[in-house]
């Protein structure tokens, strides 16, 4: 009864969706007020419509209703009930459940946040929202309804979920990330609407723009909580795979990187418009490109989904759809979009293409990868997979120029800078950064680390930089106390490129000073690694609620004094019949020391994975810095402030 | 041609060579970068319409069948060697480390080496997907019509 009621809620939630494209595009076309002040409350009640099937399926799983299809094949009895509730997202209906969640989520904020905008706009926004939304409503509706029954034989348990999901991680990962994805499908509307309406001024940048940023900072977040939990239970300490999924998310995050910037540009200079437009076309296609490889089944990851050709063409299908009539509406409107600016070669404006160019670079990379070996096999050339090499040193090329011109960009002038006065104050901090670079490293002692004095130096340019940089604002505002007059948005800049700092120097230095150790241990013996001694001390039968397996005691040592106490253990969960790593992790700013424990041996002794991780948390810290400085970006009060209708109809005229 | 002109007709081109020199860098490292992938069938008779056979040494990723009662490890340490099959040929694999948790005997797996001479392959990785009825999609294209038995069903529980 109750899963009938969310079926009935998202049939509702499609006509709705419907009527969302339909009554404020046709009110925006002929100019009446009337269909277009008829967006909000569908809006809402396409939210409220699909809360209530969200809230269905969720009530169907803690009541362990294993008449549903979905549920008897996720859950069952014996998962705790904290793992049920994400049961929810662990199959790819539920998922896409939580998905359209996010998406009508979005919608509902839009049509309630967006009163500041023209009400022609608005219509365009919220109708393209609305068309976005009828795509995916269809989906789930068509092909992958998570409402099903198993009757009139349902079976008296369910199948349990697969014990990689059993996990704090798929409790937040998932959402944070789908709200990534999702949100791009705003930016997506902005700039359709812009197009339909042939208008882009400041205005135009300054209202998609905190959309944009909010929709980044969680794909941020949910990238970085998908890198630490496959560092956690995958059981191998890797913490990016280049796994095809992987890369499914990292595509739009880039770009989405690339939009935030060039929307800075044309929200303050009102130029790289059509540039602008093609990134937020492009972040949210790729968005549905990475629902595509997921979820069709042409690629093998940890991540795939029990797979089904026809689900698959129907998301090539609307893609295609949203790719090709996007671009179709921009050859047709191009002439709108046109820039008149004007910037010399030395400038902000240039410094930040740059920064286009590289982050694009990088997204043709990771395409390029991805999809390399579909085609080869496609074409019968063969089954191949790309090595992680290509990306690693690519990549590393790439971080570069990248990081050098990251930490220039903010000092350089919009329009146009002369080179003379940048060169004492820059070399003053590109020699710190040198210093520092050298220091920390002669601390490790081995000059011959290239990669990781590569990664220091960089991190400490960009870091060097940027403080240099406020504190050259400092001195223009008169001290510390002016540092208050700067913008929250500023701010945020300076939090991200720390950020990114970080996550270049946690990088680096995890990739060459991480030591691994694969040993067959017996009880009371120890094994030595990078001056910390691991001694075996107990290993045991466990006994979880729907686990078995065994528990691994460790005491770590150093110089003599013990430092911690580990505990790995190895899962055996009996309905999937399948074995799960659970690593034992030591967590510290400058390194982590991670145990798993690998199968029994004769003996008895067991094989043993140990692990010293040098500035791994690093990465995640600087991802979590980036986001923040996303979120400050965003709380910038000039995103709040009261329509000013003058300046919103003539457009503020900032062309220089 | 005036100075501005000039001026950015040498940003622009200079632009355009940067760009074709990335291309075709990352193009280059592409191939250089390309593990092919062999069922043992392929690695003993060669791949494709000219039995292309790959030579000692090379990087290669193995998919196939471990042949049951194959598995034979070292007293002392992790090392370990197992025999791969698919529709005839048998190829065997060193490795030394932990195999993953779902490694069993009649299981696909999938692994990634160095070609040590026609039939042995010292693996750098091995693989083996978190599902008992696994088995990498172009072993299951090779082994067309032949009953893949789930592990769980091969060893009934209790048996060692």
């Amino acid at each position: 009864m109750i899963a009938e009621l969310g079926h009935l809620a998202l049939c509702f939630a499609l006509v709705l969706s419907l009527l969302l494209t339909v009554f404020p595009l046709y009110g925006s076309y002929r100019g009446a007020a009337g269909p277009v002040l008829l967006a909000r409350p569908i809006a809402l009640l396409l939210f409220l419509l699909t809360s209530v099937a969200f809230g269905a399926l969720c009530y169907s799983f803690w009541a362990n209703d294993f008449t549903v299809l979905n549920v008897a094949s996720n859950s069952n009895s014996l998962l705790p009930w904290y793992y049920r509730m994400t049961a929810v997202w662990g199959s790819h209906e539920g998922s896409m459940l939580l998905w359209v969640l996010m998406l009508s989520g979005w919608t509902a904020a839009v049509a309630l946040l967006s009163n500041s905008l023209p009400l022609i706009l608005q219509g365009r926004i919220l109708g393209v929202l609305g068309f976005v939304n009828v795509g995916f409503y269809a989906f789930i509706l068509l092909m992958s309804s998570p409402f099903e029954r198993t009757l009139p034989f349902f079976p008296v348990d369910g199948r349990d979920l697969n014990p990689l999901l059993q996990d704090f991680g798929m409790i937040v990962h998932p959402p944070l990330l789908y709200m990534g994805y999702v949100g791009f499908a705003v930016s997506f509307a902005f700039a359709i609407a812009a197009l339909l309406g042939g208008r882009f001024d400041a205005n135009w940048a300054r209202w998609a723009r905190p959309w944009t940023l909010a929709a980044w900072l969680f794909l941020t977040l949910g990238i970085m909580l998908g890198s630490w939990w496959a560092y956690l239970e995958l059981g191998w300490g890797g913490w990016w795979f280049w796994d095809p999924v992987e890369n499914a998310s990292l595509m739009p995050w880039l770009v989405g990187t690339a939009l935030i910037h060039s929307l800075a540009v044309t929200e303050k200079r009102g130029t790289f418009k059509s540039w602008t437009v093609l990134l937020a076309i492009a972040a949210f296609s790729l968005s549905l490109l990475g629902a595509f490889l997921v979820r069709s089944g042409v690629l093998v990851s940890v991540h795939s989904f029990a797979t089904d050709p026809s689900r698959g063409l129907f998301l090539l299908f609307f893609l295609l759809v949203v790719v090709g009539g996007s671009l179709l509406l921009y050859g047709l409107r191009m002439r709108a979009v046109r820039s008149q600016a004007r910037y010399q070669l030395f400038s902000r404006e240039v410094l930040l293409w740059g920064n286009n160019v590289f982050l694009l670079t990088a997204t043709l990379v990771v395409f390029l990868g991805t999809l390399y070996p579909l085609f080869h096999k496609e074409l019968g050339l063969g089954s191949i997979s790309i090595g992680e090499p290509f990306f690693n040193s690519i990549f590393m090329y790439l971080t570069i120029p990248f990081a050098l011109l990251l930490g220039l960009a903010p000092w350089v002038r919009w329009k146009q800078q002369q080179v003379q006065p940048l060169l004492k104050p820059l070399g003053l901090w590109l020699v710190g950064a040198l210093v520092l670079a050298v220091g920390v490293l002669s601390m490790y002692q081995t000059p011959s680390a290239n990669v990781a004095l590569l990664g220091l130096l960089l991190g400490a340019w960009v870091t060097m930089a940027t403080i240099g940089e406020i504190q050259q604002k400092a001195v223009q505002l008169g001290g510390v106390p002016g540092l208050f007059k700067l913008q929250a948005s500023h701010w945020g800049m300076v939090l991200g490129h720390l950020g990114f700092a970080m996550l270049v120097i946690g990088i680096a230095m995890t990739k060459t000073f991480s030591v691994e150790k694969d040993v067959r241990m017996k009880i009371g013996d120890s094994v030595e690694l990078n001056g910390y001694t691991f001694m075996l001390t107990d290993v045991y039968t466990l006994n979880g609620p729907n686990y078995g397996g065994q528990a691994a005691e460790l005491e770590v040592f150093k110089q003599g004094e013990r430092v911690t106490h580990l505990h790995a253990e190895k899962r055996f969960y009996h309905v999937t019949q399948s074995v799960m790593t659970e690593a034992a992790v030591h967590a510290r700013l400058s390194r982590d020391l991670y145990v798993a424990l690998g199968e029994e041996l004769s003996g008895p002794s067991w094989a043993l994975r140990v692990y010293v991780k040098p500035y791994v948390r690093w990465i995640w810290l600087g991802s979590i810095l980036m986001s923040l400085g996303g979120l400050v970006s965003l709380l910038d009060k000039r995103y709040r402030r009261k329509r000013n209708p003058t300046a919103a109809q003539t457009g503020e005229e900032t062309h220089a | 041609m005036n100075p501005r002109r000039r001026q950015r007709l040498f940003a622009v081109s200079g632009i355009l060579v940067l760009l074709s020199a990335g291309l075709g860098a990352m193009l280059y490292a592409l191939n250089e970068n390309v593990d092919l992938f062999y069922t043992p069938s392929q690695l003993v008779d060669g791949l494709g319409d000219d039995k292309e056979k790959p030579v000692v040494g090379q990087r290669l990723r193995i998919g196939g069948m471990v042949v049951a009662g194959s598995v034979r490890r070292d007293e002392y340490s992790l090392k370990v060697s197992f025999d791969l099959v698919d529709t005839g040929p048998i190829v065997t694999v060193h490795y030394d480390g932990i195999l993953p948790d779902l490694f069993r005997e009649g299981q696909g797996i999938v692994a990634q080496g160095t070609l040590l001479d026609a039939t042995t392959i010292q693996a750098t990785e091995v693989l083996a997907k978190h599902d008992e009825n696994y088995m990498p999609p172009e072993v299951a294209e090779a082994m067309k019509g032949i009953k893949h038995v789930p592990p769980s069903k091969a060893y009934p529980v209790g048996t060692p």
